[in-house]
Parts: C-alpha cells; sequence; structure tokens
C-alpha cells in the first residue's frame, strides 16, 4: 500500500514532467507560428501563457521535495525524482526562450517585413522535433535515443552559425535593416539554448535509466 | 604501534542449523578501519554472520560450520584458536542495551579484570573508554551508580564503552539503535563514525537510512547469500542487483 502511493507519486511527477514539455513545445511551435503569419495575438498568449508552464513547474518540483522527504528514496526511485528535478528546470528555461522569441517577434512587426528568412524556420523546425523526441525518449527511458537527440545539438549549431552568417551579408548589403537583423539573430539564439538545454535533458534520461552522470560527448553505455 | 584493525575475511563461508543451510558460500572481505553495514530481511542470515565472526555460534549445538574466516590473516575456526583473545580482539554490542547489574565503573572494569589488566591502570581505561564513547561528562559524578540507573541510549553508549575498553579491532553490532529514540540514534551514529578510527565495525541494521548513513560499504544479504557488496554511495544510488535494489527500495522485504 505505501508502495503503492510511492509509485503513484512517482508516476505523477514524471506525467507533470511529460506535460511540461508538451506546453513548452506548445509554446514555441505557437512562437513560431505566430512568426510565420504575423499573428500578433498568437505571439501575446506565448508570452502569457508562460506563467502556467512556470506554475507547472513549481507544482512538480513541490511533489519531488514531498517524496523525497516522507520516502526517503534511493536507487532508481531516487535517480528519478532527482532526474525529474533537473528536466521540469530545463524545461522551464525552454519555455523562456519560447516566449522569448515571442517577445522579439512583436518588436520585429513594428518594423517593414524582412525578406522570408528560411534557415531560421528549418532550424526551428529541427528544435521542435528535438523536444518531441526527447519526451518520447524519457517516457521510453531510451538511452540510444537519447544520444542521437544529443548529438543532434551539432545540426542546430551549424544552422545558428549558417544564420548568422546570412545575416551579417544581409546587414552588409541593407545596413539600414540592422534592427531586423539582429532580432533574428536574438531569436535564433533563443532556438539555440533551447536546443542545449534538450541536450541536458537527454543527459538525464541516460542517469535516470543507468545511473551514469556523464558528458555524452564521449559516453559509451557500459551495458544495455 | 600496536595495530588496532584487521581485515576481515570469508572464505566460502557456509552454516547450517541442524538441516537449515542458513549461510551459503560466503565470500566477502571487509578493509579495516571502515563501517560496514549488513542489511537484508529478516531471516536472510546477517545476525548469524555476525555471530560466526567472534564464533559466538559455537554456544549452538546443532551449527555445523565450513569454510574459513579469517581476522589479521588467521582463521578464527582454526582449532588452537583461543576463543577469550578471539572474543576480546572481536567485540559485540547488541540490539538491546545490555549492562551488567553493577555499577557504571564495574560495567568496564569487568572485562579487564578477566583479561588481566593491571588494577591500577583500570581507572584510566575506564575514562578513556568512558570519554571515547562520550558518555564521561553525563556519568563522571556517579561512576558508581547502577548501570541500570542509565538511560537506555546511555547504556548502549555504556556497552559501546565496555565493548572497546579491552582494545579490540573489531566490534560487531547487531542493530544497536534499534531500541532507542532518535536523538540516541543519532548520538550512536555519531560514535560509530568517530569509533571507525581505530576500529573495523561491522553493522547489522534493518533500517536503511542509517545504514546509508553511516556506513562506507554495504552488504546485502538474502536467503543467506551475499548479494551484492560495494560502496554504501552506490548501493544506495545504483546497486548492480535488482535484487538489491527491489529490497532497498521497499518492492518487498
Amino acid at each position: 500500500m505505501v508502495r503503492k502511493k510511492f509509485n503513484e507519486g512517482l508516476e505523477e511527477i514524471e506525467q507533470g514532467a511529460i506535460n511540461i514539455g508538451e506546453m513548452v513545445w506548445t509554446a514555441l511551435n505557437n512562437a513560431i507560428d505566430a512568426l510565420i503569419h504575423h499573428d500578433l495575438e498568437e505571439a501575446h498568449s506565448v508570452i502569457t501563457n508562460d506563467v502556467n508552464i512556470n506554475n507547472k513547474r513549481w507544482k512538480v518540483e513541490e511533489r519531488c521535495i514531498t517524496l523525497i522527504a516522507t520516502q526517503q528514496p534511493v536507487a532508481t526511485d531516487l535517480r528519478e525524482i532527482i532526474a525529474i528535478l533537473n528536466i521540469i528546470t530545463d524545461f522551464e528555461r525552454m519555455g523562456d526562450h519560447a516566449q522569448g522569441i515571442a517577445k522579439v517577434m512583436l518588436r520585429l512587426e513594428s518594423e517593414p517585413p524582412m525578406k522570408t528568412l528560411q534557415t531560421f524556420f528549418e532550424m526551428s523546425h529541427e528544435v521542435l522535433s528535438m523536444i518531441k523526441r526527447s519526451i518520447q525518449a524519457l517516457i521510453d527511458r531510451d538511452i540510444k535515443e537519447s544520444l542521437k537527440i544529443y548529438k543532434h545539438d551539432d545540426v542546430v549549431d551549424n544552422y545558428y552559425n549558417k544564420i548568422f552568417d546570412e545575416i551579417l551579408t544581409y546587414e552588409e548589403e541593407k545596413p539600414k535593416r540592422f534592427k531586423v537583423g539582429t532580432y533574428f539573430i536574438w531569436m535564433a539564439h533563443d532556438l539555440e539554448r533551447i536546443a542545449d538545454r534538450v541536450s541536458n535533458i537527454c543527459e538525464r534520461i541516460v542517469y535516470l535509466a543507468h545511473g551514469e552522470m556523464e558528458n555524452l560527448d564521449t559516453y559509451k553505455p557500459k551495458s544495455s | 604501534m600496536v595495530k588496532k584493525s584487521s581485515n576481515v575475511r570469508t572464505k566460502d563461508l557456509n552454516l547450517w542449523f541442524g538441516e537449515k543451510h542458513v549461510l551459503k558460500n560466503m565470500n566477502i572481505e571487509i578493509p579495516e578501519k571502515t563501517i560496514t553495514a549488513i542489511m537484508g530481511p529478516s531471516g536472510c542470515g546477517k545476525s548469524t554472520f555476525l555471530r560466526c565472526l567472534n564464533r559466538m555460534n559455537d554456544l549452538i549445538l546443532e551449527a555445523k560450520i565450513k569454510g574459513s574466516i579469517l581476522i589479521d590473516n588467521k582463521d578464527i575456526y582454526n582449532s588452537k584458536t583461543d576463543i577469550t583473545a578471539l572474543r576480546k580482539k572481536v567485540g559485540m554490542v547488541f540490539q538491546r542495551p545490555n549492562p551488567f547489574p553493577k555499577s557504571i565503573f564495574d560495567n568496564i572494569a569487568y572485562g579487564l579484570k578477566i583479561n588481566q589488566v593491571k588494577k591500577n591502570r583500570i581507572p584510566g581505561i575506564v575514562e578513556q573508554s568512558l570519554k571515547a564513547t562520550a558518555l564521561w561528562n553525563e556519568v563522571k559524578d556517579r561512576l558508581h551508580d547502577s548501570a541500570m540507573s542509565l538511560s537506555g541510549g546511555q547504556q548502549q553508549r555504556l556497552c559501546i564503552a565496555r565493548a572497546i575498553a579491552v582494545e579490540p579491532e573489531v566490534v560487531l553490532m547487531d542493530e544497536p539503535a534499534s531500541a532507542l529514540d532518535p536523538s540516541s540514534t543519532l548520538k550512536i551514529e555519531e560514535l560509530m563514525k568517530k569509533l571507525k578510527n581505530k576500529y573495523t565495525i561491522i553493522l547489522v541494521t534493518h533500517n536503511m537510512q542509517q545504514a546509508a548513513r553511516v556506513s562506507d560499504y554495504t552488504a546485502f544479504f538474502y536467503v543467506g547469500e551475499l548479494i551484492e557488496f560495494g560502496k554504501t554511495e552506490q548501493v544506495f544510488q545504483n546497486p548492480d542487483e535488482k535484487l538489491t535494489e527491489s529490497y532497498i527500495s521497499g518492492k518487498f522485504g
């Protein structure tokens, strides 16, 4: 009975983390959507909804603390709670970056429109996919997939460098449009930071599943 | 300088009580001057194992033992072993405090007299032992009062003082704090941490948080077998064996 209640608590925090991840994915998706469709209302809603992500994170964190205080977890149970505590912190910061993109988009709207920056949208597509895959990897405790997602961060970094170069060229050609260019660099930086946070989450999934706290750049699973 | 601690090693240790095979092929090496916790469900053989280490099971007629236990590289089950000398070397503290119905002073002096310590050295050793167990300040003005007048926690610390007065190398503790309140438990745990600088402590406990708090190494026993032995932090964070994981997570036991 006591163990059953503890299991329910563990399921609750895991589900909470998954929900926060989904909320973050939606926030970023909506921010990008707002950018594509010049939808100011949607951008505003991303900004105001961030508080829901923050509140949900506090709620799950509080539940984690209660479980530690009342159940004295060890082994996988302990790792699960510690991993979830870290994962929700990363998700919450990702939500802030999505909100950041929406805020920059509002500023961008007061500027004359710029030619669609295809590379930026490709980058956002990659980041959204990384978030979705990391949520699934968390559900499946999938170490192989976590390693793949982690390595995919390089793709995002390359996009970021490419955008940076494209915008510098653009600003050289149209120096008066430097504000627009800077705004895009700003948003691309938000995307790049989100991908970094996804990488952190992948490290936590490996820790959760195998108990090994290691840099995934050099990580080799000891056993399956 | 006299060597204070020793390694305790068992090789293919098996023990039967009549037909019942209680300890099965135990191979364990306990590093000196550390605290090793032994945990496992009731009936897993942990207290029996502990009692083997100073041949307490000799008192049980139907007990049959095979394999060896090496302390200081000497097999304690060798026919030439002096049992009194062994029990001086390997002291024991039990679950319930069991002071003699004598004065506080005599509780410690008794073992010293048996071991033929010179009379004039006894008061000094009594004081030293009571200081080592942080009891001196609480009892120095009433050393000749009955030990039975002490609280449960004080009685247990007196029993530890009694055990270390004869300068053992190994101290066996069989659930030493299970009959004590949290504050007395804390004192015993702090005492263990202090004593491990001089002695090898082997602790049997049902309290997993206690094992996690105080021990350097943890052994998990299950139905007479050693399932896992490793550094405590590793056993409690990432045990190698599924059975250990299930037990410490409260999934059975």
